[in-house]
């Protein structure tokens, strides 16, 4: 276990890592005030902090975008590759392949995942690398002030743009029809359920889609958009209540939960995420279920939110490929270079 | 019939693209290399899978000379849809082989002509399954020739048994064809043609390989940990040979990988995962051609400012756009050169054999490492995808070069003295973490925005060009780093040659012809890297003349030439062409004779004797320089125009 201590006249709680909350922010934000993306920001601070992750185990990506200058205000201490628009996905692949054993945090947004990067974003969802996809989904280009992205919906009106015509992406959907193994949807104005659903994330073994409307106050925040403050505030509509319980607390849920009124699932490493029902009566685990409640969403106009699929039952990415017990990234000439008698085998093949 | 001629001749087969012709083609290809006869086999392929015409050459050179040819001696058609231009194809005094069944006239009477019964043969043997009788069919060419020309039938065996991993079923249904074969035509042709193979013993101790294998093993040898790809021509068997020789090469008792191999989905995904991985620590690659490398210019920018390390092989076909995706080309140099917006200079290695594609298949890694950059390989279709006589591979002599990579104690002992672009040792190349380092001190944050020293955001004017000013002197320093050029002289030489990659072939016969046909002796420097040594800045101040050969249409190496050497650019004369077919002597050396300014006698003498003098000064830049100058006033071309010795050379061209 990690020994570093809070710093000196600090009344700081420290974690079982031993870390303080402090050792999991970032660099000061430099998005507007108000931003949905700050919201974000905090709680993957705090659920890592909750969930006693070490910062040098988590590895930090992005493409371009408002959204992904974000990997910037968390984990100072981990990792960071903010690489091209739309890109981020193969970056992502590649650099997991360096240490198997460290996890992934990607944010990117609705214009870098669902219209330049559509392809690396279905693709990673195919390979189901080992990280947290978190799209920042407020249905506009913020840093080039205010165009149409592709999650926008048909009539949003927009300064200077016009009207929106055409039909939005929706990123859970396009996740679902690439095989994810874990989609959940998410309000940056529900910040409880933002948390809880990075904590089931961060568990899930494989790629998991985190969707968060999250509102942009300077382009797209009025109170009929569809990612809105008031508008998810007044249509969300939560499947359930969810609540992480992390591998040594499991007593805890047999006390507070009563059979049938909840679904558990377990994650790879122990841990259980508890969804409490709401009105419905929902299983995570079927993606007809996940596929019908998307489309009964988008019928009434609601925000469905929570953990809409998950299959823990897969494999990710590294795991497909066998690899040695050690990270390959600390692989030497020993591991790596064929002996020298295998010099004159390959030249007998040479024929 | 003309004096007998041996070892010294071409050898084109025409069949139908898909019909199963490339293991008869290799299989003699294989026999006459294993008679110990120098050998080359080039296939002239086109874009199609089934159907089409498609020609294999081999040519056949008792002096070593393996670049293609233009004139065939022999020619064998087995295609009705090239029947016609194949027989006008073969030389005055050629043989032409066909399959009887083809019912076409022949209309020359200054050849030898040899039907082949090919349907009869291989139904006349019941051991052959009426569904493989086409595919077989394809050894009775190879067994008429064994008569006709005298290929050892022990050869061939020895070359089917190689092909068939020695699975006897397959060896045998092919060696009775070509058995059968070459008993009919010892029964039923006479021959008319001087054209005869003998054993010698000029292979002993060469191997055969393509360029694309070899360059998978060079990686494989390199230490390779992550690829990624996606199918491209010419460049797909690159990356298909490491998965086929990884699991055998990087065997491991536990049965687990040390390696991962992506195709992606296409090549922005490739390159993108390769720098993922480059980044995170691993020596990491992907292959591709043309029309992919254009695809990975945004993020060849990316990595070239981020200072990830990758490896790119670049096997070039001709281009622009999607061109003639199975005819070769070097036409991507400039294009490499630059790749990326804004001020990027891309190291490049330019393997010139299939020897040194296995080399460089090592030392891009160490390159790439070391210089912590991308280091783009350029190969091509020819050197990629034909078989090529070659020295065998060297198992590399130095350890792997991971360049400075620090870890967890390494930053202990400095006590958080560590900025990632921070330049410690003066020459540009910064010290850098990758992620999985256990230290609070070791992670920084990459960007392809303005990053200062230490990797943070910055948009200070002098934080930016500092920055760009420490990747020109990491550009300077990496020329002490990447393979020097490959001097071929020749004793009195008057002018250069300068060339790259696969005409190198091509460059030594034609430089051969120069000296043996036209009385013009060059010395010849093939280059090996980008950016240029020392040595050939060296070179080019010896001559008056240095010419510039590559298969492009601009003479890209020449731009880059003269761009580094304004001062020497009239010295500089392009030879360049591209028509997408591998180089042959004949175009370099008429190339050379068109663009060849003759030197007056008096002032050839002189240049000769100080060429000859500054030559083992190559390596002392400063001597040479000194009597380059020197040289440089007593020599004088003639400004324009031709002599009459000039105008005897175009004539002799012209013949």
């Amino acid at each position: 276990m990690a020994t570093t201590l809070p710093m000196a006249g600090t009344t700081a709680q420290v974690n079982l890592a031993g870390l303080a909350k402090n050792d999991y922010r970032g660099a000061p934000t430099t998005l507007c005030q108000g931003c949905g993306h700050n919201s974000i920001a905090n709680q993957i601070i705090s659920a890592l902090f909750e969930m006693n992750v070490v910062p040098e185990n988590v590895v930090k990506f992005s493409g371009i975008g408002c959204s992904s200058k974000s990997p910037t205000y968390f984990l100072n201490r981990s990792f960071g590759f903010n690489g091209l628009h739309g890109r981020m996905p193969s970056v992502a692949t590649g650099a997991l392949f360096g240490d198997q054993f460290l996890k992934g945090i990607g944010v990117s947004g609705d214009g870098d995942s669902a219209s330049i990067g559509m392809g690396q974003f279905k693709h990673i969802v195919r390979r189901n690398v080992n990280m947290v996809y978190i799209i920042e989904n407020n249905g506009v280009y913020g840093l080039t002030k205010g165009q149409f992205s592709a999650t926008a919906e048909v009539g949003l009106k927009l300064k200077k743009q016009g009207t929106n015509e055409y039909m939005p992406v929706d990123i859970c959907m396009e996740a679902l029809a690439s095989n994810a193994t874990f989609v959940a949807r998410s309000f940056a104005g529900n910040p409880k359920q933002v948390k809880e659903l990075l904590k089931a994330a961060l568990s899930h073994n494989g790629l998991a889609v985190l969707d968060i409307v999250s509102p942009c106050v300077t382009f797209n925040n009025q109170d009929t958009a569809f990612h809105s403050y008031t508008w998810g505030k007044d249509h969300e509509e939560p499947l359930h209540n969810i609540t992480y319980v992390a591998p040594r607390n499991e007593i805890i849920l047999e006390e507070e939960m009563k059979e049938g009124e909840v679904r558990e699932v377990t994650m790879h490493d122990g841990s259980v995420v508890i969804l409490k029902n709401l009105d419905k009566d929902y299983n995570p685990t079927s993606r007809f279920e996940a596929l019908r409640v998307m489309e009964e969403a988008e019928r009434n106009g609601w925000l469905v939110t929570g953990l809409l699929y998950v299959d823990t039952s897969k494999p990710s990415l590294t795991e497909m490929y066998n690899l040695v017990d050690a990270p390959l990234n600390r692989l030497g000439d020993a591991d790596l270079r064929p002996a020298p008698d295998m010099m004159d085998k390959v030249n007998a093949l040479m024929f | 019939m003309a004096s007998k001629v041996v070892n010294d001749f071409s050898i084109i087969v025409g069949t139908v693209n898909g019909s199963g012709s490339s293991t008869a083609n290799n299989t003699i290809l294989r026999a006459l290399f294993k008679m110990g006869i120098p050998v080359s086999g080039k296939n002239l392929f086109p874009s199609n899978i089934q159907g089409l015409p498609t020609w294999y050459t081999i040519r056949i050179s008792k002096d070593g000379f393996t670049a293609r040819r233009d004139e065939q001696e022999i020619v064998v058609a087995m295609n009705p849809a090239s029947f016609a231009r194949d027989l006008a194809s073969v030389v005055p005094g050629g043989a032409f082989f066909y399959a009887d069944d083809i019912k076409q006239p022949i209309t020359r009477a200054d050849i030898a002509a040899y039907p082949m019964p090919v349907k009869q043969i291989v139904k006349s043997d019941p051991n052959v399954p009426s569904d493989y009788r086409d595919l077989v069919g394809n050894m009775v060419y190879v067994g008429v020739l064994a008569t006709m020309l005298g290929i050892s039938l022990d050869a061939i065996q020895a070359a089917l048994n190689f092909h068939f991993k020695g699975k006897q079923k397959p060896i045998d249904m092919n060696f009775n064809t070509v058995k059968a074969a070459a008993e009919w035509a010892k029964a039923n042709l006479e021959k008319k043609d001087p054209f005869h193979v003998e054993a010698m013993n000029k292979t002993e101790g060469m191997i055969m390989a393509d360029g694309n294998t070899a360059a998978a093993i060079g990686s494989i040898f390199g230490g390779i940990q992550f690829a990624a790809w996606y199918p491209i021509t010419p460049a797909s068997s690159l990356a298909e040979s490491l998965n086929e020789y990884l699991p055998e090469l990087r065997k491991r008792e536990d049965g687990k990988h040390t390696y991962a191999v992506v195709q992606a989905e296409d090549e922005l995904a490739a390159i993108g995962m390769a720098i993922g991985a480059g980044w995170s620590g691993l020596r990491s690659m992907t292959s591709t051609s043309g029309p992919g490398l254009s695809l990975m210019t945004e993020f060849a920018g990316l990595a070239y400012y981020t200072e990830v390390p990758i490896v790119v092989w670049d096997v070039q076909r001709i281009g622009p756009s999607t061109g003639l995706p199975t005819r070769t080309s070097q036409g991507d140099l400039t294009f490499v050169n630059f790749m990326g917006h804004g001020d990027t200079q891309q190291i490049i290695l330019l393997p010139g054999n299939v020897n040194e594609c296995f080399e460089f298949g090592w030392r891009a890694f160490d390159v790439a490492e070391h210089m912590q950059t991308p280091v783009f390989v350029l190969s091509d279709l020819d050197m990629g995808m034909n078989q090529w006589m070659s020295r065998p591979f060297e198992y590399p002599k130095t350890p792997m070069d991971r360049g400075k990579v620090i870890w967890e104690q390494d930053l202990e002992e400095l006590k958080g003295n560590w900025g990632r672009y921070l330049d410690k040792d003066g020459d540009g190349v910064p010290y850098r973490t990758v992620p999985g380092n256990k230290s609070p001190l070791s992670a920084y944050f990459t960007r392809g925005t303005g990053h200062d020293e230490y990797a943070k955001y910055s948009e200070e004017a002098p934080v930016w060009h500092r920055n760009m000013e420490r990747l020109k002197k990491k550009y300077n320093t990496a020329r002490a780093y990447v393979p020097k050029p490959v001097l071929h002289p020749m004793k009195g030489a008057t002018v250069g040659i300068i060339g790259f990659g696969s005409t190198e072939a091509a460059i030594l016969e034609a430089q051969h012809q120069l000296a043996a046909e036209h009385n013009i002796k060059a010395d010849f420097l093939r280059v090996r890297a980008v950016p240029f040594t020392k040595e050939i800045e060296a070179f080019i101040k010896q001559y008056d003349e240095v010419f510039v050969v590559e298969m492009d249409r601009d003479g890209q190496l020449n731009q880059l030439l003269t761009i580094e050497y304004p001062e020497h650019a009239m010295r500089f004369k392009s030879v360049a062409f591209g028509d997408g077919m591998p180089a042959s002597a004949r175009w370099v050396r008429e190339g050379i004779l068109a663009k060849f300014e003759t030197v007056k006698p008096s002032a050839a003498k002189k240049a000769a004797k100080t060429a000859a003098a500054a030559r083992p000064a190559l390596n002392k830049a400063e001597a040479s320089r000194k009597e380059a100058k020197l040289k440089k006033t007593a020599t004088k071309t003639k400004p324009a125009g031709k002599t009459s010795k000039g105008k005897k050379q175009e004539a002799n061209r012209s013949r």
